[in-house]
């Protein structure tokens, strides 16, 4: 080796080398390009496994994004001055298992009121929450509506506006009255412009009075607030659901500065309610919105990732398809592979082309994956945005390199065994072959 | 000089009592510059024996200098320089990629060397000139005559300028006139310096060459020059 490097003509020899293999390969794929050209409608349908494979998980990664963002949006829309609590432990940054829709029924009404009336300058107020959903009737009319059996606090809370009449108050929450407030779009379904206030509507058989209608609040997340009907907690529990526990708190705390003293707060108070002295045993969740947002993210990541690892199945499928066209292609074009290598061609060349002809063949699939695959996301978004959800855009330069890769490394790999097969065939063999 | 020495050259297939003996212990030797006809009837052997002399096939006992050099001892990739570098085929079947111009295919055996293709057209170019195809080079290949073929394929074989051009029947698909204008342009080709091997079993072919090699159950019988050598284009004046 030593003796090598001291030649005079070792490295301009070797330079030369590294330009001639960087030629072969141009000139490879200039060969490839031209074969694939002369059999356009092959070539289409060959890479059309790879197409759909690329595209479906583009979509998928956007699309994935896109609900993603529609979650924390709602999320982030109640503003950061807000905390959660949930019912059972949650592990450490990980979310609380109710957010996988296990139910658990350690929280109380009375909890909230607990919090309330032990009182911290900076919580605000408290709300507690339980949903349903079920069939209104007025008269003739019915509709299917959530129902929300919730606090008079709400109003503070979610800092939501009456539209007219009035929201009912903590005495006719505390009384079990049964009286109802509608969301502007349930009034609107009900009542087709007549005035609610006063009507009596039919839920579960029970007769509640409505007292007033909500402002407009338009479309958060997957929820429409504007149609759904409030309840008071206690009447909601006890008529129409037959349950003693609440699904979640929300505490408005008047700044962020304050938030994490309030969670302390709030964890103390709800021990004291739940006899509890060792906070390993806590059968609650206290987070922030922030701390709610980030434990979402990390649901919904792992959500977006099993979703793509499905999707990449088709890649998959779609290499073994173009092996399975490649390999009747070496069969096919066995004479022009004796030919080659009758005119001088070695092994590797033969290699080199088919293995240059399957990249190309899945890298330009991939390239069409990944603008049919944009074209469709944009398209989704553009349908969702303008259905009225906070539907985000979302494509990352990550995904398009990551889809280009994945195409080009299919080629690759399902490339080799067709190619291996073309450059081992007899060329005295292949130029006899008919 | 010297160009190709066989010495007890011979071929088997297969092995134990299966075995097949191809070529029996051919000795002779071929000049720069000649022009010579291997002759013999189907299964005589006269394939194999040129695709051993042209690389395509090892032999199995016996000695094969090219050059001077022992063809013998070579590897898969130094047997695929040598077919890139010192020889050139003319097949029956022409053999041409399809859906590919007369000039891609000509180029063919240049994508194996280390040139630019600007160079390689070019080279292309005074190829195509040679056979008298000038006026083709973008046509593809499927539209192009029998003779038209076989005269791309001639200019294919040539293009590297080869020390020896191996021609395995290259009348056998073509009408008696384009028969003659190949055997035209190989005759005109050895007249301006190229060794030239044609593989035949008919005698009216053969008597184009200079020298006969007749081979029957994979032995030489015969090896003698043509007394009364046919001329192409002297056959093409009077088909006229």
């Amino acid at each position: 080796m030593p003796m090598n490097l001291l030649k005079t003509d070792y490295w301009p020899t070797r330079a030369k080398n590294l330009q001639n293999r960087f030629m072969n390969y141009l000139n490879s794929v200039h060969c490839a390009g031209k074969i694939l050209a002369a059999n356009k409608a092959r070539s289409f349908l060959s890479m059309l496994g790879i197409i759909i494979g690329v595209m479906v998980v583009i979509i998928i990664i956007s699309v994935g994004a896109g609900a993603q963002s529609l979650i924390l949006n709602q999320i982030k829309s109640l503003g950061s001055n807000l905390i959660g609590v949930l019912p059972g432990k949650s592990e450490e940054k990980g979310p609380p298992v109710a957010v996988f829709g296990v139910v658990i029924t350690t929280l109380k009404y009375e909890d909230g009121k607990a919090i309330m009336n032990i009182g911290n300058p900076h919580i605000l107020a408290v709300a507690s929450y339980v949903r349903g959903i079920d069939t209104i009737v007025y008269g003739d009319t019915k509709t299917d509506t959530n129902f929300v059996g919730t606090t008079a606090s709400v109003i503070d809370v979610e800092d939501s506006k009456v539209e007219y009449g009035r929201f009912f108050s903590e005495d006719e929450e505390r009384a079990m009255a049964r009286v109802a407030v509608l969301g502007s779009q349930t009034a609107d379904d009900l009542f087709f412009g007549e005035d609610p206030i006063g009507k009596q509507i039919k839920i579960k058989k029970t007769l509640f009075t409505i007292i007033g209608v909500m402002k407009p609040r338009g479309v958060s997340g997957f929820q429409n607030q504007d149609d759904q009907i409030y309840v008071p907690l206690p009447t909601a529990q006890k008529l129409l659901l037959g349950i003693d526990h609440i699904s979640f708190m929300r505490a408005k705390v008047d700044s962020a500065e304050y938030v994490n003293g309030s969670i302390e707060f709030i964890k103390d108070v709800l021990r004291e309610q739940h006899s509890i002295t060792n906070p390993d045993s806590d059968d609650f969740t206290v987070q922030s919105a922030n701390e709610g947002l980030a434990a979402l993210t990390k649901v919904t990541n792992a959500l977006r990732f099993f979703l793509a690892a499905v999707a990449s199945i088709a890649l998959v499928v779609g290499g073994f398809g173009i092996m399975n066209i490649m390999l009747a292609a070496v069969q096919e074009r066995t004479k022009e592979i004796g030919l080659r290598k009758a005119v001088g061609a070695k092994n590797a060349d033969i290699t080199r082309q088919f293995l240059v002809e399957t990249v190309t063949i899945t890298f330009f699939g991939g390239m069409l994956g990944i603008i049919f695959g944009l074209l469709i996301s944009i398209l989704i978004a553009g349908v969702a945005q303008n259905m009225g959800y906070k539907w985000d855009l979302v494509i990352t330069y990550a995904s398009v390199f990551l889809a280009s890769s994945v195409s080009i490394g299919i080629g690759l790999i399902f490339g080799i065994v067709p190619a291996r097969r073309a450059s081992r065939l007899n060329p005295i063999e292949a130029l006899r072959y008919e | 000089m010297v160009l190709i020495k066989a010495k007890n050259l011979s071929k088997n297939y297969g092995s134990g009592e299966a075995v097949t003996r191809v070529l029996k212990d051919l000795t002779f030797s071929i000049e720069a510059g000649e022009f010579v006809a291997i002759m013999g009837p189907s299964g005589s052997g006269k394939s194999t024996l040129m695709h051993i002399l042209g690389f395509l096939d090892t032999l199995s006992s016996g000695e094969y200098l090219f050059n001077g050099k022992n063809v013998g001892v070579l590897g898969d990739d130094e047997l695929a320089d040598m077919r890139s570098t010192q020889v050139g085929f003319v097949f029956q079947s022409f053999n041409l990629l399809p859906r590919t111009t007369v000039l891609d295919n000509a180029i063919l055996p240049l994508m194996y060397t280390k040139d630019s293709r600007l160079e390689w057209e070019k080279k292309a170019k005074v190829a195509l000139e040679e056979v008298g195809l000038s006026h083709r080079l973008n046509h593809f290949s499927d539209q192009l005559s029998g003779g038209e073929k076989q005269r791309v394929a001639i200019a294919r074989a040539l293009i590297n300028k080869p020390a020896v051009i191996f021609a395995d029947e290259p009348t056998g698909n073509l009408d008696s006139k384009s028969g003659l204008q190949v055997m035209k342009i190989l005759q005109r080709l050895n007249s301006e310096g190229s060794t030239i091997i044609l593989v035949t079993h008919e005698k009216y072919t053969a008597e184009h060459a200079k020298r006969i090699i007749r081979i029957r159950d994979g032995q030489i019988f015969a090896d003698e020059s043509v007394k009364d050598r046919l001329l192409a284009d002297a056959s093409e004046e009077l088909t006229k």
